[in-house]
């Protein structure tokens, strides 16, 4: 295989997790902790593409093709949750949203 | 020199990845977060296309870095810009805590790579050219993992519905706590 080998792409893939990880313990936006989610499901991602490549099988790939759908899946039912939040004229701070009352 | 080229790809898309990432967690404006994760996106498409797995490449910029970023520049833009300032003020202790957390998972994962990469991750599998196209890719997906296949379209399903109920009821409630302010105002 030409190019690195598959360590340094899994050494990216821990760098981006613990990115996304540090952005959703650290911010209070539920918007900016929904894209730091998806950091990290696509370090995930990125490590399960590169191991398919190291096996020489593709059911990694198929993974991480699920795994995109999951964070799709879960992307419209966090962004319908923030505007029914932001509707109610609830401050966006997850940090305040701590009961779960309708 | 083909080698050199990809080397020279490789750490242009890694840098830009990281970088972009981090630009991400630390804007204080949601909408310039979400164009932050499309940058990221999009070079790990190009990490993608370097692992030979051309067909999630594009599935990674049509799908993410398209519809999914287009919806939450959307709602970002609806919801108007409130800019939360991350920095703002000394360091708290769940602040400290959550760089502390986020280490110590860097720190694991990097240390287990480094104890596995010396032996067994050096050598790669042999493949041939059509590894990872959309033709290997579908026929995957409608023999081996069909099961997978339609449980993910079944999940889609019920994202799609489950925001729309979630919707309808924010709307349905901010109307009728409007008539009551009417009727209020009335008598």
């Amino acid at each position: 295989m030409q190019g690195p080998e598959v360590a340094w792409y899994l050494a990216v893939a821990a760098f981006l997790f613990a990115t996304g990880a540090l952005g959703v313990l650290l911010r209070r936006s539920p918007l900016i902790v929904l894209l730091s989610l998806e950091i990290m499901l696509n370090g995930g991602n990125l490590a399960l593409i590169a191991f398919a490549r190291h096996h020489g099988d593709e059911t990694g790939q198929i993974f991480a093709l699920a795994v995109m759908a999951v964070a799709a899946a879960e992307v419209v039912v966090g962004l319908g949750l923030i505007v029914a939040i932001a509707r109610k004229r609830i401050d966006l701070d997850v940090d305040k949203l701590n009961i779960l009352r309708g | 020199m083909g080698n050199v080229v990809v080397w020279i790809v490789w750490v242009v898309a890694a840098f830009s990845c990281l970088a972009s990432g981090v630009a991400v967690i630390s804007f204080s404006n949601p909408f310039f977060s979400a164009l932050a994760l499309i940058g990221n996106l999009a070079s790990l498409a190009v990490l993608y296309l370097l692992l030979s797995a051309e067909f999630v490449a594009a599935g990674q910029v049509l799908v993410y870095a398209g519809a999914v970023m287009v919806m939450f520049l959307f709602v970002t833009a609806y919801l108007g810009g409130r800019a939360d300032a991350p920095w703002a003020g000394g360091p708290t202790w769940q602040q400290v805590g959550a760089v502390l957390a986020a280490g110590a998972i860097l720190v694991e994962v990097i240390v287990v790579i480094g104890l596995t990469a010396s032996g067994k991750l050096s050598h790669e599998a042999k493949i041939d050219s059509s590894f990872g196209s959309p033709h290997e890719i579908g026929r995957l997906f409608l023999t081996d993992h069909l099961l997978a296949f339609e449980i993910t379209s079944v999940v889609l399903l019920i994202a799609a519905v489950g925001a729309v109920i979630l919707g309808s009821h924010a709307h349905l409630r901010g109307a009728l706590s409007e008539k009551q302010k009417e009727a209020g105002a009335g008598t």
